[in-house]
């Protein structure tokens, strides 16, 4: 397949989940997914401002404990951070360069691999609501046509976030991004509880839950609701 | 947090007003609305009118218990805020029966937030005015730092504590960190209790062993510190 059917394809799938029965949260993590796929990136994560100012993680290629605490890390020093106070991309961030402006950022990202960082703002007209936030395990760079790629994925985010093109209003966006954060919330307490009830690691209990979410063509706050609520039989797996 | 702070200022007194009345007329002085209602509302439904202000509020809180329906109830089943700064077109089509009502008693916008930590669920915090208009940016966070104070409470109600007693951080800190959502949710499983028990099982850990609760949560998840259903009753 050449890079522009790949490219045709993605886009094709994301704007599919759109129209089905939709989940924020699966969405996000299918184009966490893609990112990575189609710039050949190491891991991928989202992150979402509050109404707090707080970066928090919504979404991410892979949920190891590490790479979640390099992405709440960022809500000390971080390419994330930056990106999402100046509304500017923050691409091809090689080891000397985080090295010089976020030497803790840094050393974390080192000790997990990576070896170059991306950040690619979230923008609703004038207001940065998020960031992406890409890492690579060696020092290649993105070409100019993958930068573009990779923000039109953050504007797809962005879209699919809202739900709606035509959200202008402050409220609505309120309304969602407060969805996405508990749904999040929600996700995490059943990666508990499953993880203790099945007897198996964290990173593991979310692999399963998405797993079952496809098999069954539901979605993952579903699974999550069903495993906080006791009608998901451990047994089942 | 300064909201349960102020609130820790005054001492609640057996005759005074209640800590959750006076959380809802701080709240109604704080932002440019004309009143404010809590009601614990839990996956059951909703249970009682905790505290509102006075006038319209507890019309607007009652309607929504007898007709099951409008933007709190809404707020609790989705999940969500529901931010209505025009009601009279906008709810009328969503909540036919509620909007009747709430119009006749001369609301006209109405701001309701879901007092929820992922899958606990306690309340709603509903904000109304009599005139339309949405709120800016510096309200709606206001209005969502009041809407985590009140969580805050209503988490510790069936607890008996007072404002001295409640983690001051507790709301901001666990919306923050993964680590305390998924050991909320191990605990849970291990003390056979709900969520909500289990995460102030957990606070109540943190505070006796003198440590943060994104500590102990790193352990409950590590398994190296577990839990047990007599544990409940430690204190």
């Amino acid at each position: 397949m050449s890079r522009e059917q790949r490219l045709a394809r993605v886009f094709v799938e994301l704007a599919d989940t759109l129209v089905a029965e939709f989940d924020v949260i699966d969405f996000l993590h299918t184009l966490t997914d893609r990112s990575v796929e189609l710039l050949g990136a190491a891991a991928a994560g989202l992150m979402l401002a509050d109404q707090r100012g707080n970066l928090r993680l919504i979404a991410s290629s892979a949920e190891s404990a590490r790479l979640l605490e390099v992405f709440e890390l960022q809500n000390a020093e971080g390419p994330c951070l930056d990106c999402f106070h100046t509304g500017e991309q923050l691409v091809n961030l090689d080891e000397a360069t985080m090295r010089a402006r976020w030497p803790n950022f840094w050393a974390e990202t080192m000790q997990l691999g990576f070896r170059s960082a991306h950040a690619l703002p979230m923008r609703l007209r004038d207001e940065i609501i998020g960031a992406i936030n890409l890492f690579g395990s060696t020092d290649v760079l993105l070409t100019e046509d993958e930068v573009a790629v990779g923000q039109a994925m953050a504007d797809v985010a962005t879209i699919g976030l809202l739900q709606e093109r035509s959200v202008l209003q402050k409220d609505v966006l309120v309304e969602q991004l407060q969805t996405a954060l508990n749904s999040r919330v929600l996700i995490e307490q059943a990666k508990g509880v499953l993880s203790e009830r099945a007897q198996i690691a964290i990173d593991e209990a979310f692999t399963t839950m998405r797993a079952q979410a496809r098999a069954r063509g539901t979605t993952l706050t579903t699974i999550a609701t069903e495993i906080l609520n006791g009608s998901y039989k451990t047994a089942d797996l | 947090m300064q909201i349960l702070a102020e609130l820790a200022g005054v001492p609640t007194t057996e005759s005074g007003p209640s800590l959750p009345q006076r959380l809802v007329d701080l709240c109604a002085t704080a932002l440019p609305v004309t009143g404010v209602g809590l009601i614990v509302m839990t996956d059951a439904g909703p249970g009682a009118i905790l505290a509102a202000t006075d006038g319209a509020a507890r019309v607007m809180e009652e309607l929504q218990f007898t007709l099951g329906e409008g933007p709190c109830v809404e707020a609790s089943q989705q999940r969500r805020p529901v931010l209505q700064p025009e009601l009279a077109r906008t709810a009328p089509q969503r909540w036919p029966g509620f909007a009747a009502g709430a119009l006749d008693a001369g609301i006209r916008a109405i701001f309701a937030f879901p007092l929820q930590v992922g899958g606990i669920r306690v309340g709603v915090l509903d904000l109304y005015r009599d005139t339309e208009g949405i709120l800016d940016d510096a309200e709606l966070a206001e209005a969502l730092a009041f809407a985590d104070a009140a969580l805050t409470i209503l988490l510790h109600l069936p607890t008996g504590a007072g404002t001295e007693d409640m983690h001051p951080g507790l709301v901001a800190l666990v919306q923050n960190r993964a680590e305390v959502h998924q050991a909320t949710g191990i605990v849970s499983v291990q003390a056979a209790l709900g969520l909500a028990e289990a995460l102030l099982l957990l606070q109540a850990h943190a505070f006796v062993v003198d440590r943060s609760m994104l500590d102990v949560a790193r352990d409950v998840i590590a398994r190296v510190l577990k839990f047990a259903p007599e544990d409940d009753h430690r204190e």
